[in-house]
């Protein structure tokens, strides 16, 4: 054998290719269903030609799911960005803490805040919507931006944790050692160093709470509406003109995928540090 | 310089301290909120449900008795059975889809960066929006169902997501013998892999266990019958549209946590492995897949949770209203804020909540345990 054990012989690089081109056909084709009938008019909409490409291509399809959907898109934009740097900023520095000044305790401290990101929120459903009632948030964009501040804090102190463990405590010590106390610390040191870290975690959170449909379809009133649930009531109607949906899907999904597309590294970096430990 | 660390610590405390304030309440407090409401019977009386505060009482396990053992709540039972059918198809897909691209990318074929993307890309997408779209994929008179016409053959008649059909049925009653021996099956599993890992006390331990489970299993469960009547339930095949759905949503997550872990592999092993006369096939299965374990528990553990937490996806396919393709999360949500029974939809969220920690608390203890020794 003259292969190494990673690049495979010749004999099998067709089946290799002939997987790769199957799986992605099967990823691609619901993008190719969306696009091609979000693209239709209503009229040509059928089931047996589905697949079809347009005979003639209904723009118009974007410029009516915009109108319904921009005052959506306002408010999941936002909630999104608000949340996502709310929750950054606070986990920036709680990662600082348990990185570098752990308290007595902190290790259990951190676990009990960790247990927090896979908590299913059904199980806190019932008591957060009387809280959120009960300050007079509900119905308004605020109340979700602090459902997804606060439970954005476990994966946001957990990533800048695991970051911030990566500066030399020598670095640490000299800073001290020369005057600094713990806020010029964070401020000259760690923070100077922080951007990639800022860009992961914003990434995620951007991506999540964009995402998110529990809490934005229990707590939100029409005007407050995220895209995810006024997509879900137009999808989910009688009687569908699909290319509605579609062309709309597309619009939800636009700004995730911008983001994925652009910050690809930063994502995946994201994602494994989902899974707790790197 | 002692004294410095001290107050820089103390100060510490101080800045996490509206953070664990925060998640102290919105977590912990919340949760006990929580389970406080399933004991008690808000929503039973109407006039009360909706009520600015109202009186209700504290009727203790019984909105959990009627739901696993209740005449009007058979509809949480065949929820629960759907949820750990989806949960095993659903994992089975992400596992074996995600390993088999994972090895492909790692082979480092032409246009690797554009197959990883395309694979990774639904990852980024909401469920609401992949939900929208493999509905209308899974129309019954179109979409998937007229691929086989583009070659030729005659289009496929499967009712996606209003199939009535319902597979592996089982009696409700015999739940108690099932999950008795299923525990066993685990137990005896565990202690075979400590008995191997060589740690003797824990073997002997767990085998005692699995041996009583088996015990209670065939001795004592068969008499215990939850209802007085049979009650079938089973794998609904309307799910299969949404299991494809999900695997098609979180396989390019498993794929990118498998990766990780095989760019991880020192290229001198593989190397070794070859000089040693290894071929491709036992490269795999003896040296590369046993390293791979952690990966598969740690893949396992994220998308299980993810599946029992199941919601927005259903929701978006099936509607909140189809009880063929139910789930008790989406359960939870219907019968708090469509029937206003806030007790027993508390319930259902706590037993989620019981569920996930059984498989979420002790991961994060290994892991953070781990985490220290390095």
């Amino acid at each position: 054998m003259t292969v190494s054990g990673k690049s495979a012989g010749g004999r099998w690089r067709w089946l290799m290719y002939l997987v790769l081109c199957l799986a992605a056909s099967f990823f691609l084709m619901p993008v190719y269903m969306m696009v091609v009938t979000a693209l239709k008019d209503p009229a040509e909409i059928s089931l047996d030609t589905a697949w079809q490409l347009p005979s003639v291509w209904n723009w118009a399809s974007f410029a009516d799911a915009w109108s319904a959907f921009a005052p959506k898109l306002r408010n999941s934009l936002v909630l999104t960005i608000t949340a996502s740097a709310a929750s950054a900023l606070l986990g920036s520095l709680n990662g600082y803490v348990f990185a570098k000044w752990p308290f007595r305790g902190a290790k259990v401290v951190f676990a009990l805040i960790l247990f927090g990101m896979f908590i299913p929120y059904q199980a806190i459903l019932i008591p957060l919507f009387g809280f959120i009632r009960a300050i007079g948030l509900y119905g308004t964009i605020w109340g979700l931006v602090v459902v997804h501040t606060v439970y954005g804090l476990p994966i946001t102190t957990l990533i800048f944790r695991n970051y911030y463990m990566d500066i030399p405590n020598s670095l640490i010590e000299a800073s001290a050692l020369e005057g600094a106390g713990f806020f010029a610390i964070y401020r000259y040191v760690v923070f100077p160093l922080s951007l990639p870290g800022f860009v992961v975690v914003i990434i995620w959170q951007f991506t999540q709470i964009w995402n998110e449909f529990l809490f934005a379809v229990s707590l939100s009133n029409p005007a407050s509406q995220p895209i995810t649930v006024a997509l879900a009531q137009l999808a989910g109607g009688e009687a569908v003109r699909w290319n509605l949906p579609m062309a709309g899907a597309l619009l939800a999904a636009l700004p995730t995928l911008l983001v994925y597309i652009v910050f690809g590294r930063y994502f995946v970096r994201g994602l494994l540090a989902g899974s707790v430990k790197g | 310089m002692r004294w410095r660390k001290h107050t820089n610590q103390i100060t510490g405390f101080l800045v996490v301290l509206p953070s664990i304030v925060l998640i102290g309440v919105f977590v912990y407090g919340f949760i006990g909120r929580a389970i406080w409401v399933s004991l008690t019977d808000w929503g039973k009386d109407p006039s009360q449900a909706l009520a600015l505060k109202p009186v209700t009482r504290f009727i203790g396990l019984e909105n959990y008795r009627e739901l696993f053992t209740g005449l009007i709540d058979a509809r949480f039972r065949q929820d629960m059975v759907s949820t750990v059918f989806f949960t095993l198809f659903f994992l089975a897909g992400c596992l074996l889809l995600g390993l088999l691209l994972a090895i492909v990318i790692d082979h480092k074929p032409r246009g690797e960066g554009f197959f990883r993307g395309v694979f990774l890309f639904p990852f980024a997408l909401s469920f609401v929006v992949t939900g929208t779209i493999w509905r209308w994929l899974l129309q019954p008179g179109g979409g998937v169902n007229v691929l086989p016409t583009l070659v030729g053959l005659p289009p496929a008649r499967f009712a996606w997501l209003t199939s009535r059909t319902q597979v592996w049925r089982f009696d409700w009653n015999h739940l108690p013998v099932i999950v008795g021996l299923i525990a066993a099956a685990v137990l005896a599993g565990l202690a075979v892999a400590a008995r191997r890992a060589g740690r003797r006390r824990r073997a002997v331990v767990t085998a005692l266990a699995g041996a009583a489970a088996l015990g209670l299993a065939i001795g004592v469960a068969p008499g215990w019958r939850p209802l007085p009547y049979p009650e079938p339930h089973g794998f609904n095949l309307a799910f299969v549209g949404i299991i494809l759905a999900a695997v098609w949503q979180m396989a390019g997550y498993t794929m990118a946590l498998y990766l990780a872990g095989l760019t991880g592999i020192p290229e001198e092993l593989r190397e070794a492995a070859v000089v040693e006369g290894a071929n491709e096939w036992q490269l795999y299965t003896r040296i590369i897949l046993p390293m791979m374990a952690p990966i598969t528990l740690s893949a396992t553990i994220v998308l299980g949770h993810i599946s029992l937490k199941i919601f927005d996806l259903v929701f978006a396919m099936a509607g909140p209203d189809n009880s063929w393709t139910d789930v008790p999360a989406l359960l939870m949500f219907i019968t708090t804020f469509r029937g206003n029974q806030f007790a027993k939809g508390a319930a259902i969220g706590v037993i989620l909540l019981l569920l996930v920690a059984l498989i979420i608390v002790p991961y994060l203890r290994s892991q953070l345990r781990e985490g220290a020794r390095e």
